[in-house]
């Protein structure tokens, strides 16, 4: 069975920390840093190596802040 | 052998699968957080970049959240007066045909102060591409009422909600663009979870071919949320937008192919 394993690039100083991408993640991948940005949000990062590459957090994204990378392994 | 493969691995240019268009700027957007405007500047400026149409595209900002579009959107714009964006595009479309013309608008330019020209360009059946973000209420200017806003609903010159007996009914200025024969293709859409901005780039998309086959005016509503207008988070703004703003605002196609589906 073809598996797949993705990884995401987040630009943490554009992120506004609204947590829309949180809600579309099928795989709970992403969450809020208890650090700040530049201006003072908590931005996205990924916690734990279960992405896909399904690019869902990436689309909702207003500030498109989310490049995602994606192999087949 | 999935064990070995480390970051370095995964992320490799070759492995894109999902990146910011080039056609957005790298400025910061001006947006609140959570905004759909942001989301929506994306889907029209990716659609754009599909139809490699990017010099040949000249776009329309109005005066409201998104005054700024032309600071965002790496493509020739214009900046109407409030509310005059059809009534610019129509003549910028005239005096060059062989362009992508289209306005990007809020609901207060829209359908509040440029509702005559709005109804009119669509009346005429120009052939341009009007993306309207619904959000129900003024965003800029401190939340204020809109024609837009839900009955009952507060905002800052409706404290108490807003009372039909005085304030008047909301304005579906889809619908009511959706029955002049000269639009072509009408619909609402929505940019809040991924199956809704697939569904909306697909809109705006469709919009666009539209166009270039100059079959008439084609209107995409974005229904959006304001969380700051609204006072509530990004998440909570959402949910209110679905349990609120979609049953008063339909979701779906309103006309296709000239003809009214709903």
């Amino acid at each position: 069975m073809a598996k797949v394993k993705g990884d995401i690039i987040v630009d943490i100083e554009r992120c506004k920390g609204c947590e829309v991408c949180i809600d579309a993640c099928p795989t709970h991948t992403i969450a809020m840093s208890e650090d700040v940005n530049g201006k003072g949000y908590h931005y996205m990062q990924n916690v734990h190596d279960a992405c896909t590459g399904c690019t869902n957090c990436a689309i909702v994204c207003p500030d498109g802040v989310i490049t995602v990378y994606r192999v087949k392994i | 052998m999935a064990e070995t493969l480390t970051k370095q691995d995964i992320i490799k240019d070759e492995n894109i699968v999902y990146k910011k268009t080039g056609l957005m700027t790298d400025k910061v957007l001006s947006y609140c957080p959570g905004c759909g405007h942001g989301t929506t500047h994306r889907l029209v400026m990716e659609v754009i970049d599909e139809l490699g149409a990017q010099a040949n595209t000249i776009g329309i900002a109005p005066v409201g959240c998104s005054v700024l579009a032309y600071e965002f959107m790496d493509i020739d714009m214009q900046e109407a007066a409030h509310g005059r964006a059809p009534a610019l595009a129509t003549a910028i479309k005239r005096l060059m045909p062989d362009k992508l013309v289209f306005t990007y608008q809020g609901d207060g330019d829209l359908a509040a102060i440029g509702t005559g020209e709005t109804i009119h360009a669509a009346n005429r059946g120009e052939n341009i591409t009007i993306i309207f973000v619904n959000n129900g209420i003024y965003g800029m200017t401190g939340g204020q009422m809109a024609p837009t806003t839900l009955p009952g609903m507060k905002s800052s010159t409706s404290p108490y909600g807003r009372d039909i007996k005085t304030m008047g009914y909301p304005l579906k200025i889809t619908e009511l663009i959706a029955r002049l024969p000269g639009t072509y293709f009408v619909t609402r859409q929505a940019v809040h979870t991924p199956a809704n901005v697939r569904k909306a780039k697909k809109a705006i998309r469709k919009a666009f071919d539209l166009q270039k086959q100059n079959k008439g005016l084609t209107f995409v509503e974005i229904v959006s949320n304001c969380n700051s207008g609204w006072k509530m988070t990004p998440v909570k703004a959402n949910q209110w937008m679905v349990d609120n703003m979609f049953p008063f605002y339909p979701l779906g196609d309103i006309k296709v192919d000239g003809e009214l589906v709903k």
